[in-house]
């Protein structure tokens, strides 16, 4: 229990950071940037490396590389809805959200977690 | 375009969307750790890239333009719209930077772990950065590409 506390405490202050940064930045696009920070990566990797140590981390990071790639997927496809339809913010982004799943799992079945 | 750090943006933002952003991250790093745990680090890892936060993050970008519209007398549902793909471009282009980081971390985590932390949040900054340029000199050098040209553009920003 104490581990997901810390867990959940570690992601929403990194994330919230973030955050805060990306309400800063002007113009919106570079903001936007933030919106694919590494804010879950690091409270779960540091966490990650203390319990299980540097090659479980590793391991790990290998495969967020397709997470991140169905990230850029699934933020275009988010973009495009947006632009060429009348749905509102929350709706496409989270149909798209089919995209992400789709191209994470894909890459993973297609390419493997082992490296 | 300059790029600008402003921090009177902050007061746009409410209280309670602090909160939001706060209990979102939370639960998506709680929930990122809960399928490392069940599926092992192959899966686990898919999830450190989740957008779980996008959805908050768009929505909040979403309802301010259309605020800031409304305080003027005007409806602001499209510009609403263009804002929150702006900001989905921009996280596009960061995922870039995002797999930077992964694959900085991945490479160097068993050598120096601090060092792989603070090398994989540099090659974060310097890839996702580089992005952004990149996309703002190709859309001023080749703005009459049809396909791109639908894209949000910088002068809508």
């Amino acid at each position: 229990m104490a581990e997901y506390l810390l867990r959940f405490i570690a992601g929403g202050v990194i994330v919230s950071a973030f955050a805060m940064l990306g309400d800063m930045l002007r113009p919106k696009s570079f903001a936007g940037l933030l919106g694919a920070a590494p804010s879950v990566a690091l409270a779960t990797l540091g966490i990650a490396v203390v319990q299980h140590g540097p090659p479980y981390a590793a391991a790990e990071s290998w495969t967020m590389i397709f997470g991140a790639i169905a990230l850029g997927c699934y933020s275009l496809a988010v973009c495009h809805i947006l632009m060429r339809s009348r749905l509102a913010a929350l709706p496409a982004s989270i149909i798209a959200f089919a995209v992400w799943l789709a191209i994470a799992f894909g890459l993973l079945a297609g390419l493997g977690g082992a490296a | 375009m300059l790029v600008k750090l402003s921090s009177s943006a902050l007061k746009k933002t409410r209280w309670y969307e602090y909160g939001v952003r706060f209990v979102l991250g939370g639960l998506a790093t709680v929930f990122a750790g809960i399928i490392g745990q069940y599926f092992g680090a192959a899966v686990g890892g898919l999830f450190l890239a989740l957008p779980a936060i996008f959805c908050a993050s768009a929505t909040l970008i979403e309802s301010h333009e259309r605020r800031a519209k409304a305080n003027v007398g005007l409806a602001g549902a499209r510009r609403g719209q263009q804002a929150a793909a702006l900001d989905a471009a921009g996280a596009g282009l960061g995922s870039i930077g995002l797999a930077g980081f992964a694959l900085t971390f991945w490479a160097t985590a068993e050598t120096n772990v601090v060092g792989a932390f603070a090398a994989a949040i540099l090659a974060w900054m310097i890839v996702s950065v580089s992005a952004w340029w990149a996309r703002q000199f190709f859309l001023r050098r080749f703005s009459s590409l049809g396909q791109l040209a639908r894209l949000p553009r910088p002068d809508v920003e």
